[in-house]
C-alpha cells in the first residue's frame, strides 16, 4: 500500500477515508482533523489555555500531544480512581509522557481528596463502577479546572466513543442525553467549557498515532470496564464498519449536522435549572449534587 | 511465528500464515478493532509476514461510557 499523499510506503490503511498514509502524512491527517474540529465548533481561541483530562490511555495522551503541536498551551489533569495496579500504571504512563516533554501534569487522587475510590463507591451503591467513575470525572474535571483558572477542559473522546454513546442513547431515545452530546459544551452557570477535539478521529487512528509517535500509553483495558454495555456497542458498530466502511462517521456526523440542532432547546431548558450544590458549590440540578451524595454514601461504608 | 495478544496478555504460535489479512482472518479478528505491529513497526493489512516474524496484535477498543 502507498501513501495517498506522497506515494511512499504506507503504515496505516483507513478504509473510512479510502486512504493509506505514511507516518508523516498520517500525523498531518490527525492534526488536520483536530484543527477542523476546533474550527467547526469554535472550541478554542488561538493560543487559548486548555486543561486536558488525561487517563494515561491512548486517546487523552494523543489529544494532549496534538493540542500542544497545534500551539495550544495545554496542561494535563490525572484523576486517581483507586483501581489498584491499573491506576498506578495509568499514572505512570501519564507521567512518562509529560515529564520528558516538560509539560505540566496535575494529579488529584480521589481517595486522598474525597475519601473514597471508584471500586469502593461501586460496592457501596451496588451500581456500575463506570457510573461512579464517570460521575467522579465530570465533577473533578470541572472543579479542578475552575480552581486552576482554566476556562476549558478537553477530553479524549474519539469518534468511536461518541458513536457508541449515540447508539446507546438512541436505542433508549434518551433525548436529554442526546441534546447534550455536543463536541463543545459552552461554559456558564459554574461549568467550564468542555470540548472533544478528537471526535473526528477513530480510536484505531489514536492508537496508531501513539505507536508512531512513540507515546507509551496504558494498553491494558480497565478491569472495571470489562464486558460493559458501552464496549458492546463499540463491537457492534465495528462489525457494521467492517461491512460498510464509513458507517460510524456517517452516524455521528449526520447526528451532529442534522439532528442535534433540533434538540438544542432541550439542552438550554436543562441548563436553566442549574445552581450551586449546597455542599461543594459545583453546579447541579438538585440541592446536593450527585457527587457529594456518592461521597457521603461511600465515606460512611 | 510468535503472536502477542492482549487483554489478557498471552503469546501464541501460528504457522502457515503469510499476510496480516490472513492472520486476522485466522484469528477471527475485525481489522477495525486492532493494530498490527511487527517488530516495532506498524503495518497495513496487506503486509506480508515472514515465518519468523514477531507480531503484536493490539486491540484499540477501550473505555467506559464516561
Amino acid at each position: 500500500m502507498k501513501c495517498r499523499v506522497c506515494r511512499g510506503p504506507a503504515v496505516i490503511d483507513l478504509k473510512r477515508h479510502n486512504a493509506n498514509f505514511c507516518h508523516e502524512h498520517f500525523v498531518a491527517h490527525c492534526e488536520e482533523q483536530v484543527r477542523r474540529a476546533i474550527h467547526h465548533f469554535s472550541m478554542l481561541a488561538p493560543g487559548e489555555r486548555v486543561l486536558v483530562a488525561v487517563s494515561g490511555g491512548k486517546d487523552s495522551l494523543a489529544a494532549w500531544d496534538i493540542l500542544t503541536r497545534l500551539g495550544y498551551p495545554a496542561e494535563g489533569l490525572y484523576l486517581g480512581l483507586g483501581i489498584d495496579a491499573y491506576s498506578d500504571d495509568s499514572l505512570a504512563a501519564a507521567r512518562a509522557y509529560a515529564e520528558p516533554r516538560g509539560l505540566t501534569l496535575h494529579v488529584v487522587d480521589l481517595a486522598e481528596t474525597h475519601g473514597f475510590t471508584v471500586p469502593g463507591a461501586a460496592a457501596v451503591t451496588r451500581r456500575s463502577p463506570c457510573g461512579a467513575c464517570g460521575l467522579a470525572k465530570r465533577h473533578e474535571f470541572n472543579r479542578v479546572a475552575r480552581d486552576l483558572g482554566f476556562a476549558v477542559v478537553a477530553t479524549g473522546h474519539n469518534l468511536d466513543d461518541e458513536a457508541a454513546v449515540l447508539l446507546g442513547n438512541t436505542l433508549r431515545w434518551e433525548t436529554d442525553y442526546l441534546a447534550r452530546q455536543h463536541p463543545a459544551l459552552p461554559a456558564g452557570r459554574g461549568f467550564a467549557r468542555k470540548i472533544k477535539p478528537l471526535y473526528r478521529l477513530g480510536e484505531r487512528e489514536m492508537a496508531a498515532y501513539c505507536v508512531l509517535e512513540k507515546i507509551d500509553y496504558q494498553v491494558d483495558e480497565c478491569p472495571m470496564a470489562a464486558g460493559n454495555r458501552h464496549l458492546g456497542y463499540k463491537e457492534t458498530l465495528n462489525e457494521l464498519e467492517r461491512r460498510s466502511p464509513g458507517s460510524k462517521a456517517a452516524f455521528l456526523f449526520g447526528f451532529l449536522d442534522r439532528m442535534l440542532p433540533l434538540l438544542d432547546p432541550a439542552a438550554h431548558a436543562e441548563a436553566a435549572d442549574v445552581h450551586p450544590c449546597t455542599e461543594c458549590g459545583e453546579p447541579t440540578t438538585g440541592d446536593v449534587c450527585a457527587f457529594c451524595r456518592l461521597r457521603e454514601r461511600a465515606a460512611t461504608a | 511465528m510468535k503472536v502477542l495478544l492482549r487483554n489478557p496478555r498471552r503469546e501464541i504460535e501460528v504457522e502457515g500464515i503469510t499476510s496480516v489479512a490472513a492472520l486476522l482472518g485466522h484469528l477471527d479478528l475485525n481489522p477495525e478493532s486492532v493494530l498490527v505491529i511487527v517488530g516495532d513497526e506498524l503495518v497495513t493489512n496487506d503486509a506480508p509476514l515472514a515465518p519468523d516474524a514477531e507480531v503484536e496484535i493490539r486491540p484499540v477498543i477501550s473505555g467506559g461510557a464516561a
